[in-house]
């Protein structure tokens, strides 16, 4: 790498873009401390916000629905995702494309768009909005990214390795666990950690589908932030922004470049 | 193996169940009728789209794409050098390199512009800092108009637009820049005419994804916008909530989309013709 | 001796592909036969499909006189050592080697008994525990031959193993698998486009062109009787002569003799035979052990390419006006 001031100029421009990211965050989290009710100004520091967090019962309600939410959201369309792109990988499909288009689409069309279009179907149906319609939207909008996420780790899939089980006497069934399954384990958990993060951190769907008895943590943060400043929103953000990231960190830690990279003793 | 291709199924199901009718239904509210007390009687009309296309709503419609070049040419210019940036790391600091920036886009959006609002509201950290320099006299009104609107979309969609672009320039041959440098081009030149004509599909793909998203919008025009600024996603919310106009909200809704998949048709369209250019290539070679 | 595996009219086509028209081929227990020929012949899709991992468009396979055509591989009693070696990269390298063992539900104990042996026998003891990524080439190699022998196959088909070693290493690997065919008695299917490597190797090489079957025989007849100019082309290096009544000569470039053209061919020593042609030396390569010597002949510019050896007591040098003579029995008759 050229040391010249090209090089020194990008870098300094490049870091203060990533310091115009991070500033941000970083003021909110560092205002959680602060003592004063009116942020601006620093008066002391202090754990209260967190403390009355704490003892929040609303808050705990809408964390508890955030996990149960996400949770059984992630284990379905995890599932469902993963089989569908075990097969779209190993088999050839008569309409494909529009297989593709369909797994394409969630991700691709505008979430206002998708939220309301459940509202619509809910109100029709007669179903009442609650905790069950919103998992029933969050596995809709995950199954995509976890099928794109398991099937970029597909992709790298090594028929050779599939090969020599079956030169070494392993059934179809026996070379999927013993070999295909356990080397696409790190694309699926990367994708149930992705689906997990987008529905604890979903708005606009929700948005459109919680029922008034069944808040989640960003609904619940839009609430708040609408009635008024509070630094109480301020602690409540800095915990969901660190759940979150240590959450993405892991999934991309279990990313497929990273397998052939194990470096060991 | 005969049934394993139906394990497609479910998840083909789901999604026709819980997306593709919705969406369907979504268009067939478009063209139905409001009932005065707010409810949706399926009458065929035309009116809603009509309605569109009065002065006051398509204002708001230029309005919501002009904000959504304008975030588009700012974050390919803040994007852009930082992808490059991480693309020159070193080969172990490049993954963590690219988290470092893709973190902050998986925070909340409502939390990320939450934190502009503590920032730049009359009370907020800009204004303080301000004021206890003796700068100014009394707070700027720095909040709740379309240039913060545009900052939080920026602020929101940076992300977007560089891993796509990341991921253009780590699959670009170096050695063409070495050949291009051994035939006299200067680093600047080289850029110019190698690096950036070749990165092109993830300009487009970064371009894409950061104006459709901001096309859509509504958390943060709300936020730091407003009552004053209104933008195409916070006429649907209001259709849909507090006026309770959901034929017009599902046409406003329709357009959008259409508008989403007409870009994104064009700019598959655009990619296939690349492709099909570099084939032609290969085969002339 | 005891037939091992037979081809019986086997053709194959992908797509609109005949890769081969078809085929007949027969090999016995206990040899080393060796399926030689240029990229794209067809050589590993007939060692695939032994394997069960290609299906012949027609045709019968039999394995030890059993139809197993229609059999998949986790059936056959065939192992075979993948050209990139297919090692498990979650799997350390006894685990690897137990993986089929683990397959035909062998009991634990003796699991462990013929892992030892096997590791004994391909000196990876040391490194039994190591995942793959952790060792070199040469060592994957050892790996994948262990894991393919431990389950005691009739039959060991090897796919071009030794192409990513480099030279002394593939020379010593050469070695070490004739050795161990030898020793154990196995019947080993080798697939390579390496003709000294099969030359070396095999008590028979199977040439195949184009799906075809060129010649099959002993290694040292396919040098000295090549069947036609693809054989003489492909094994070793040839000098071609056209008869007048349109017969095609091959000649070994050891085979040809120099002498210097002021030579009286009336008083040629014994046992000697008169220059068939003349001509002029054109160029010397120096391989380390010989020089090349070529030289264009008169009548019709022919470039012609003999050796000459370090302790020659004649060397010859550029410009030097030759006489060309070989003794009639190393000729070969081919038609083209």
């Amino acid at each position: 790498m050229k040391k010249n001031w090209h090089s020194a100029l990008l870098f300094s421009y490049a870091l203060a873009v990533v310091a115009f990211l991070y500033l941000p965050l970083m003021i909110l989290s560092l205002y959680s401390f602060n003592d004063s009710r009116i942020n601006a100004v620093w008066t002391g520091f202090t754990l209260k916000w967190y403390a009355s967090l704490s003892h929040n019962t609303r808050v705990l309600e809408a964390l508890t629905n955030s996990l149960i939410i996400a949770s059984i959201s992630t284990t379905i369309s995890t599932l469902l995702g993963t089989f569908t792109a075990l097969a779209l990988n190993r088999y050839q499909y008569k309409h494909k494309n529009f297989i593709n288009g369909l797994v394409y689409l969630p991700i691709l069309i505008p979430e206002i768009v998708m939220g309301l279009s459940l509202l619509v179907l809910f109100s029709q149906l007669g179903i009442a909005l609650g905790k069950n319609t919103l998992i029933l939207a969050h596995i809709t909008f995950c199954i995509s990214f976890v099928i794109i996420t398991v099937g970029a780790r597909l992709e790298g899939r090594r028929t050779d390795l599939e090969e020599a089980a079956g030169d070494l006497y392993a059934t179809p069934f026996q070379t999927f666990r013993y070999i295909t399954f356990p080397l696409i384990l790190p694309g699926i958990i990367a994708g149930a950690l992705i689906a997990f993060t987008l529905s604890i951190d979903d708005f606009i769907i929700s948005f459109f589908v919680a029922g008034p008895n069944s808040t989640t943590l960003p609904l619940y943060i839009y609430a708040m932030v609408k009635r008024g400043i509070s630094p109480e929103i301020n602690a409540l953000s800095t915990c969901l922004m660190c759940a979150t990231v240590s959450l993405v960190v892991i999934s991309q830690i279990l990313q497929p470049s990273n397998f052939s990279n194990k470096k060991k003793h | 193996m005969k049934n394993g291709k139906l394990l497609v199924a479910p998840a083909i199901v789901w999604l026709i169940i819980f997306f593709a009718i919705p969406m369907l239904m979504v268009v067939a509210v478009s063209f139905a009728t409001r009932t005065p007390y707010g409810q949706v009687i399926f009458k065929f009309t035309l009116g809603n789209y009509v309605r569109f296309l009065e002065p006051l709503y398509l204002k708001i419609f230029a309005s919501t794409l002009v904000t959504a070049v304008v975030t588009t040419v700012f974050t390919f210019l803040m994007g852009y050098p930082v992808a490059y940036a991480i693309a020159k790391l070193p080969k172990k600091w490049q993954q963590p390199g690219l988290i470092v920036v893709m973190v902050p886009f998986w925070i909340n959006f409502l939390i990320r512009s939450y934190a502009w609002v503590i920032i730049l509201r009359s009370q907020g950290v800009v204004n303080t800092l301000l004021l206890k320099l003796g700068l100014i006299a009394k707070p700027l009104s720095l909040l709740y108009n379309d240039y913060a609107v545009t900052l939080g979309m920026i602020y929101a969609l940076l992300p977007f637009m560089v891993l796509p672009i990341y991921v253009s320039i780590e699959q670009l041959d170096k050695r063409l820049l070495e050949a291009a440098s051994d035939l006299g081009a200067s680093p600047l030149v080289a850029f110019q005419k190698i690096t950036l004509p070749l990165t092109m599909p993830g300009i487009a793909a970064g371009s894409i994804l950061v104006f459709i998203s901001s096309l859509g919008m509504f958390v943060v025009p709300d936020v730091m916008g407003g009552a004053k600024s209104a933008l195409i996603g916070n006429l649907i919310q209001n259709q849909f909530l507090s006026a309770r106009d959901w034929p017009f909200g599902s046409a406003l809704s329709i357009v959008l989309a259409i508008l989403a998949l007409i870009l994104i048709m064009l700019y598959y369209r655009v990619l296939q013709q690349q492709k099909g250019g570099q084939k032609h290539e290969e085969k002339l070679a | 001796m005891e037939e091992m595996i037979r081809l019986e009219n086997i053709t194959k086509k992908f797509d609109d592909n005949i890769i081969i028209p078809k085929i007949n081929l027969t090999i016995y227990d206990g040899e080393f036969v060796t399926l030689l020929g240029p990229s794209g012949c067809g050589k590993t899709t007939l060692l695939r499909m032994i394997a069960g991992l290609e299906t012949p468009t027609s045709g019968k396979v039999y394995i030890d006189n059993e139809d197993v055509t229609a059999l998949a591989p986790y059936k056959r009693n065939v192992n075979m050592v993948f050209q990139n070696y297919a090692l498990f990269p979650h799997m350390t390298v006894r685990e690897n080697i137990r993986f089929g063992l683990l397959m035909k539900k062998v009991p634990r104990e003796e699991q462990d008994q013929r892992i030892d042996q096997v590791l004994y026998l391909t000196q990876l003891e040391k490194l039994q525990d190591r995942l793959p990524q952790q060792m070199s080439g040469g060592q994957q190699q050892r790996v994948a031959i262990a894991r393919a022998l431990v389950n005691n196959p009739k039959v060991l088909l090897l796919d071009e193993p030794l192409g990513a070693l480099d030279y002394k290493l593939r020379k010593k690997m050469q070695l070490e698998l004739k050795n161990l065919q030898h020793g154990l008695g196995l019947t080993f299917i080798y697939v390579t486009h390496d003709q000294e490597e099969a030359l070396t190797m095999s008590d028979r090489v199977i040439i195949i062109n184009a799906g075809r079957i060129e010649q099959d025989d002993a290694p040292n007849k396919l040098y000295n009787e090549p069947a036609s100019t693809f054989v003489a082309n492909f094994v070793g290096e040839s000098n071609f002569f056209t008869e007048e009544n349109n017969t095609t000569l091959v000649i070994r470039p050891e085979k040809i003799n120099l002498r210097p053209e002021e030579v009286d061919e009336t008083k040629l020593p014994e046992g000697q035979v008169p220059s068939k042609y003349f001509g002029t030396v054109v160029d010397l390569v120096f391989c380390g052990n010989i020089d090349k010597v070529y030289v264009r002949l008169d009548n019709n510019n022919q470039v012609v390419m003999t050796y000459q050896y370090f302790d020659d007591v004649k060397r010859w040098q550029i410009d030097d006006r030759v006489g060309i003579w070989w003794f009639d029995k190393d000729e070969v008759k081919v038609k083209a």
